[in-house]
Formats: C-alpha cells, sequence, structure tokens
C-alpha cells in the first residue's frame, strides 16, 4: 500500500497514512459487494424454492453474526486445513488484506441485498404488467423499467450501508491490516495520550461527511422529477395519479 | 470430527463450558449496555425534542459523532481515556488516587454510550408518533404535566419504539464482540484464547458463530412476544 508521508511530521500525518488502506477497503468491497447482492437479491426474489432458501439463509446467518467472527473464521480459521494452504486461494487467503476484503464483502452482501430487495419489491407491478404488453424482454425489462426506479428507491439505504462499511473496515486492525485505527491504537499505546484515537476519529468523520453528501449528491441527480416540485414549478395536474 | 468433539467436550478437558460462560459474559455486558443505552436514549430524545435554543444541537452532536466514528475507535477512547477522564473528575473532588476502569465496566460504558445514540433515534421518533391532540386532550382534561408524560406519553412511546429498540438491541448485541479487544472474556475472547491454544481456530470460531446466532435467533422471538403482548390493546386492520 501506498505511504502519503514516508517521514510524518506530526500525529495527523501519521494517522494519514493508514488512509489508503481504509479507503481501499472500503471502496474495494463496497463495489464487489454491490454486484453479489443484485444477485442474492434476484435470487432471494426467484420462484425456484432452493435459490430463495439459498439466498435467505445466506442474508440470516450474516446478518446474525458479528463481523468480528466471520473477519477470524476466515483469517484463521481458513488457514488451518492443508488443503485450503495446498489450493490455488492460498496466496490470496494467506494474506490479511484478502482475508479482511473477503469478509467485508460477504458481510456488505447480506446487507445490501435485502435493500436492493426492499427497492425492487416497489417497483409496481403495473408497470412490469406494461413492459410486457410492449414486448419487452426479462432482460430489457430488468435494465430499463425495474432496475433504475429499484435503485433510486433503496439509495438512502444504501447510503446508510456506505457509511456503516466505512466504519467496518476499522475492524481489518485487528487481523494486522495497517489501517488509521491499528497505527492510531499502536501511538496511544505508545504514548499514553489518546490523541491519535481522537485524530483517527476525525478522519473518519470526515469520511463518512463526503461520502454522505456523495450519495444525496447521487440522489438529486437520479430524481429530477422530485426536483422540479420542490423548487416550486407546478407539474400540471394529473389528477389521482399520484395518489398513495 | 471425533477430534472436534473432543476439543469441545463439557469439563476439564474440553472447551464448551469455557465457551458457554464466555456467551454469559456476552449476554450480561449486551443487557447492561442496552438498558443504559434505553436510560441515555430517553435523555437524548428529550434533548433533541427540547425547545430551547441550540440545546437539540447538542443531542445532533452526540448522535451524529456516534453514528460517523468507527465503534472500535470508540471503544479504544474510553479504554485508554476513561480512567485519565475520571482521575481528572476526581481530582476536582480532592481524591487523587489512580483510577483504572476494568474491562466490563470500559465495555458497559462503551456500548452504552453506541447504543444509546441509535435509541435516542428510536424514542425520539416514538415520541413524534405520538399525536399531538391526545396532549391537547390530556391538558384540556386538566392533567399535570407529569400525568401527561406517565399516562400518556409514556405508554405509547414504549410501544411505538419496540420494534426500534429490538435493532438497537441485535446492533449492541453483535457489537458486543469487539469488546473483545480490551480483554474481557466474552465469547470472542474466548475462542481466541481456545484456539490459540489448541491451534484449531475452525472448530472455535464457528462455535462462537452458532453461539451468537443463537443469542440472536433467541432474543428475536423474545422481541416479537413482547410486540405481540405489547400491541393487544391495538386494533389491527
Amino acid at each position: 500500500m501506498v505511504t502519503l508521508f514516508d517521514e510524518p511530521a506530526n500525529t495527523w500525518e501519521l494517522i494519514a497514512n493508514g488512509l489508503p488502506w481504509t479507503l481501499t477497503l472500503a471502496a474495494s468491497s463496497l463495489a464487489l459487494g454491490f454486484f453479489l447482492a443484485v444477485g442474492l437479491a434476484l435470487l432471494r426474489l426467484s420462484p425456484v424454492p432452493p435459490l430463495r432458501w439459498f439466498a435467505y439463509g445466506y442474508v440470516y446467518l450474516f446478518r446474525s453474526t458479528p463481523l468480528l467472527v466471520q473477519i477470524f473464521l476466515i483469517y484463521y480459521g481458513l488457514g488451518q486445513f492443508e488443503a485450503v494452504q495446498k489450493s490455488f486461494l492460498w496466496p490470496f487467503l494467506r494474506e490479511a488484506h484478502w482475508c479482511a476484503i473477503l469478509a467485508l464483502t460477504l458481510n456488505t452482501t447480506a446487507y445490501t441485498s435485502e435493500i436492493i430487495r426492499g427497492g425492487l419489491q416497489s417497483v409496481p407491478w403495473g408497470q412490469v404488467e406494461a413492459a410486457k404488453a410492449c414486448g419487452m424482454g426479462l432482460g430489457l425489462r430488468f435494465r430499463r423499467v425495474i432496475f433504475p426506479q429499484a435503485i433510486r428507491q433503496a439509495l438512502p439505504g444504501y447510503g446508510n450501508e456506505i457509511v456503516l462499511m466505512i466504519k467496518s473496515t476499522s475492524l481489518a486492525s485487528t487481523i494486522t491490516i495497517l489501517d488509521m485505527t491499528l497505527i492510531a491504537r499502536k501511538e496511544t499505546s505508545a504514548t499514553f495520550s489518546i490523541e491519535p484515537l481522537f485524530i483517527a476519529a476525525a478522519f473518519y468523520l470526515a469520511i463518512n461527511f463526503l461520502a454522505t453528501r456523495l450519495v444525496m449528491w447521487v440522489e438529486f441527480r437520479l430524481s429530477p422529477e422530485l426536483r422540479e416540485a420542490k423548487t416550486g414549478k407546478t407539474l400540471p395536474d394529473q389528477g389521482v395519479v399520484g395518489a398513495r | 470430527m471425533l477430534e472436534w468433539m473432543s476439543l469441545l467436550a463439557w469439563g476439564d478437558s474440553g472447551w464448551s463450558d469455557e465457551m458457554v460462560r464466555g456467551a454469559g459474559w456476552t449476554l450480561l455486558v449486551a443487557v447492561i449496555s442496552f438498558a443504559l443505552g434505553i436510560v441515555i436514549g430517553a435523555g437524548g430524545a428529550a434533548v433533541k425534542l427540547s425547545r430551547v435554543p441550540f440545546v437539540p444541537l447538542l443531542g445532533d452532536l452526540y448522535t451524529t459523532l456516534v453514528r460517523g466514528i468507527p465503534d472500535l475507535i470508540t471503544i479504544y477512547i474510553i479504554f485508554f481515556g476513561g480512567g485519565q477522564a475520571a482521575m481528572a473528575v476526581a481530582k476536582l473532588f480532592g481524591y487523587d488516587g489512580y483510577i483504572e476502569f476494568d474491562a466490563l465496566t470500559t465495555g458497559v460504558l462503551a456500548l452504552g454510550f453506541i447504543s444509546g445514540a441509535y435509541s435516542t433515534e428510536v424514542i425520539r421518533g416514538a415520541v413524534l408518533a405520538v399525536p399531538k391532540g391526545q396532549i391537547e386532550a390530556a391538558k384540556a382534561c386538566g392533567m399535570s404535566r407529569w400525568t401527561r408524560f406517565h399516562r400518556i406519553l409514556v405508554p405509547q412511546v414504549a410501544r411505538y419504539a419496540l420494534p426500534g429498540l429490538g435493532n438497537v438491541w441485535q446492533l449492541t448485541l453483535k457489537d458486543t464482540s469487539l469488546i473483545s479487544v480490551v480483554g474481557l472474556t466474552e465469547i470472542m475472547r474466548q475462542a481466541f484464547v481456545a484456539s490459540g491454544s489448541t491451534k484449531q481456530p475452525m472448530v472455535f470460531f464457528v462455535t462462537a458463530a452458532v453461539l451468537y446466532l443463537a443469542l440472536t435467533s433467541l432474543s428475536n422471538k423474545v422481541f416479537n412476544r413482547v410486540e405481540i403482548v405489547a400491541n393487544r390493546g391495538v386494533r389491527r386492520a
């Protein structure tokens, strides 16, 4: 991982050296987890019972156990088996950071799939019927009608998940990843001052603030029709179309 | 498989009894912190709903901080800084001795502080869900502030807050695993110790996962039951 300050002049620069790890862990697990979550949400809504059961079981297991257990299971647990040590996966599972990314990804997949499922289920069935009536195939229907609306609906919930994941990356410090949390803890142990922990907290707050702003901006971009109503321009009266 | 069985034997030769004792500590920390969190949450909600200028900002500051800072950092701050802060306060009262928080105190303070922020939001929402007309009606009946509070507000807020508090409980229960970093021998710490001395981490972390699964599932059932009992007087469509 890159080092921002080779010779940190103060505690701020020292903690900032852990920033690349925090961001890498959060970004990679969120990106990977999002795609897996869309797949898992589709499995959960699939008409085939075993697929549904699998998705339900996966979400249940990962949401009912602490992330720390999942991290330790993958990092310490898998390495104990010779079969794993001899497999092609070992170069990855040997490294703490790949284990951390794997655990964080699997964890966020479970939570995100529930958020996306809520979004998918919020799309009115009439629209699916209308799309069918227009002759759209399954793929086209999903891409043009269902998914765009589901994402818009799921975005506020997903924003929370992003913040939770940024916070969760701090658990990677328990398996030797030198992120902001571990650097701050080591510095505190060495100097008996809790200043480094406060500085790390400030960094996390700043990242989370930026992340929530980013999500709000995306939300704004994705919902032009709500924006128009907000600026005071009146939409033409559409009768009971908007009845809820 | 047989090897696993003997590792998990009950008594001196195996680790089952230690793991279950760990689960007991987990449950204890979770219950005390959750209760502390509700007390803090009630206060936090009162602060957030206060009509005194700038006071609600204090509540916002509290919830924003907790929700933006990793729980692990909060725990470390209380672990490393709690004793210092307590000593500073004690000095004001003329006590010069050394104070250090043990793992249980650290855990309960940290988790109570964290779950308090989430409970604040839940309770605030529940208070806002009570129709204003009811308070006005109670005033019109000549009820005093206290009577209004404990007869009209509290019973309904408790009912509205239950589902949200159930979520906070699940969160707190899982968060107890983080307390292992300060050395409290709850489930995680016990699993870590056991796998260190037997070199069989898989068994013990799977056992830990099963114990957490059991705790979350069982407590979920309890909460559902309590919700049914609390809502028995409510007519539903």
